[in-house]
């Protein structure tokens, strides 16, 4: 029988059927941040339980540490860091804290230190693990509660997904990136599309990509509702494999991780390259994107009432009008860091723009890389310097930080921000704030000229 | 054990209301599961002096005692934080009506017996409208028949097994689980070394 990448990782992983239709599923590598585990790990206590099996889990912190410094801005903070330490130090689980080489954001270190691979399942207390999917693994978010019964049993109560294929075929635009595969595909599955799938991404556009930009595109694949996101592995993975700490140790044998050819999915969607340009979101859910060259929608543009009344709401959250063009949007700051966009090969693309030239005047910009490795690694390549002689605020200390500002790091009341994030709800990136999401070139792009602007005007410039 | 559901239902018709929006991560910086109730839908209730906002749904009789509500399309989307559960039932919701929601919100939800009933888009527009009705009547969501009924009106909703177990019998699903303590044993003795995941090496 034919059968989805998606099957073959549950099959491969199903400890046992249970009687009301859930499975028991045995999860190989789970990771930790500090901000939900901690009612996890008082689970435990209070049960009287143990872990399982500590050497399969890592805690990191990210969420809520502060980038200026490797100390906690606050007592609250350091108080979930110590927590989580505390939590780790008991239960003899690794945890790569502040001033730990190995610290970052969750999704960037665990490829950084090579503890992913093909064929694998990993669970994370956050929603973007459908990251690891770029590497032909199932990768997926759980909550707190299921954090315990990970740390528990190493294993989760599982309930099949549906399948969803999108297919990106062909070379996508000139200035496009995968950035923008994904904010198309969320525009064109709806943010919440996915609902109840596991999407497999493929087509040329998508093995195209390289590792970093898969992993882009798998992590965004949450926006549109899936629980989890995969790319076929193939040579660019084996290739990504290689060189890190732990690179060797893992060996899913038994299944050639991609889908079989004749593999039947229970949705499909095909995109066209060439349909690929460089986007930007105008509103307050990932979904409402328009290419940089076009203009906000207006309310014309709508049939139902109810779309007209969500166009109305989320314009007036974001200060702007029906009708506008994109790049007549001023913005405040710019921000380049997250799971998505914060890797050696985002921050790479953005110093391209950014090389000789400078910030506009009354822009702030923050960039923020996604772990110690890329930090030093961005300093050691001249990276560093091209970002301060730009104007660029060049974080010491890696994390989340204005992703979701749950750190020092809170866009104000108003306050537009032209970021390389994965999220623009109401609030996100401060009470008020208004985040508009593109890739890491065009917020440099946007840093530059102090509005929204198209990365091709720069590239074209340079290449004379 | 817990069959039904009964209550005043508030409308929250708002499509993608996100886990931001349910508990704004100023209430995360925690380390229990307790006192959220303050946080739930936050901005929604209060407004930045920290006063009622009056126009909102829950702020007005007879919705101040809603223990349901009937939410728009892909409610729940956005960051794990199971805080936003904790919040919802702490704040005295017992269930949310709507016709899609996240992936891990939908399992945070059982866990915490919150009870996420989904139904066809012309039901989730009928009880928007009858529980838009000052005046209106109690819903009651009954979790065996999967049926929902407010007055005349009735419709089904889809629950799936696993799911409507969890709720009726209010379990412990980590308790449960290691009841199969044998099958996980066995099924770590058939992993060869290289499928033994060690961070600690
Ligand atoms: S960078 Fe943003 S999306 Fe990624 S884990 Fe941190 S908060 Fe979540």
């Amino acid at each position: 029988m034919s059968l989805t990448l998606y099957d073959k990782l549950v099959d491969a992983h199903k400890v046992c059927d249970l009687p009301d239709g859930d499975m028991l599923i045995y999860v190989d590598f789970h990771i930790m941040n500090e901000y939900t585990s901690p009612q996890a790990f008082s689970g435990l206590d209070t049960k009287d339980l143990t872990v399982w099996r500590p050497e399969a889990h890592l805690a990191v912190v990210d969420h809520v540490n502060a980038t200026r410094s490797s100390e906690p801005h606050d007592a609250a903070s350091k108080l979930l860091i110590d927590n989580l330490e505390a939590n780790c130090t008991k239960q003899g689980i690794a945890f790569y804290g502040l001033g730990d080489p190995r610290q970052g954001i969750e999704h960037v270190i665990v490829p950084e230190q090579g503890l992913v691979a093909p064929g694998m399942l990993i669970a994370c207390g956050d929603s973007h693990t459908t990251t690891y999917g770029a590497f032909g693994a199932l990768g997926f978010g759980i909550g707190t509660s299921e954090v315990e019964h990970v740390l528990a049993t190493q294993t989760l109560r599982y309930k099949r997904m549906k399948t969803m294929r999108v297919t990106v075929d062909g070379d996508i635009a000139l200035g496009g990136t995968a950035k923008d595969i994904i904010m198309k595909v969320v525009q064109v599955v709806g943010a919440g599309g996915a609902n109840g799938y596991a999407v497999e991404f493929a087509g040329s556009a998508i093995s195209n990509l390289d590792m970093a930009g898969r992993m882009t595109v798998c992590n965004m694949a949450v926006e549109l509702g899936a629980r989890a996101a995969l790319i076929a592995a193939d040579d660019v993975t084996a290739a990504a494999l290689q060189g890190h700490p732990h690179s060797g140790q893992f060996e899913f044998i038994g299944e050639n991780w991609a889908s079989d050819e004749a593999a039947v999915f229970d949705k499909e969607f095909t995109i066209t390259g060439a349909e690929i340009v460089p986007l930007i979101t105008w509103g307050t859910s990932p979904d409402q994107s328009v290419p940089i060259t076009a203009r906000v929608p207006s309310g014309s543009d709508y049939v139902s009432p109810k779309d007209k009344a969500a166009l109305g709401r989320a314009l007036q959250y974001m200060g702007l009008s029906e009708g506008q063009s994109a790049q007549s949007i001023e913005i405040d700051t710019a921000f380049i860091g997250s799971c998505t966009n914060s890797r050696i090969e985002d921050l790479r693309e953005a110093a391209k723009i950014l090389e000789g030239r400078h910030v506009a005047t009354g822009v702030e910009a923050i960039v923020v890389p996604g772990s110690a490795m890329t930090r030093l690694k961005a300093e050691a390549e001249g990276l560093r310097a091209i970002f301060e002689a730009a104007g660029f605020e060049w974080r010491p200390e890696a994390g989340c930080s204005m992703c979701l500002a749950m750190n020092d790091d809170i866009a104000m009341d108003g306050e537009r921000v032209a970021s390389s994030t994965n999220r623009n709800f109401e609030g996100r990136q401060g009470r008020g704030a208004r985040t508009h999401l593109m890739s890491p070139a065009m917020v440099a792009a946007a840093a530059v000229t102090g509005h929204l602007a198209d990365v091709r005007d720069f590239t074209r410039k340079t290449s004379k | 054990m817990k069959k039904t559901i009964k209550g005043i239902a508030a409308p929250l018709s708002l499509a993608n209301v996100d886990t931001d929006v349910i508990m704004p991560k100023r209430f995360l910086i925690t380390i229990t599961r307790e006192g959220l109730a303050d946080g739930t839908f936050a901005d929604l209730r209060f407004d930045n002096e920290g006063e009622v906002r009056p126009d909102f749904i829950l702020n007005k009789q007879p919705w101040t005692t809603a223990n349901i509500l009937v939410v728009g399309d892909n409610f729940g989307c956005g960051s794990s934080r199971e805080h936003a559960v904790w919040g919802m039932r702490q704040l005295g919701i017992d269930a949310c009506i709507g016709t899609s929601f996240a992936g891990i919100f939908y399992d945070n939800a059982r866990k915490n017996g919150l009870a996420l009933p989904i139904v066809s888009s012309e039901t989730q527009g009928d009880l928007l409208q009858l529980a838009s009705d000052a005046n209106g009547g109690e819903i009651s969501i009954d979790l065996e028949t999967r049926t929902i009924t407010a007055g005349d009106f009735k419709a089904p909703f889809e629950m799936d097994d696993a799911t409507q177990t969890a709720l009726i019998r209010g379990r412990d699903d980590t308790m449960d689980s290691l009841e199969y303590v044998d099958a996980i044993r066995a099924f770590e003795a058939r992993l060869s070394d290289t499928m033994r995941v060690s961070v600690i090496r």
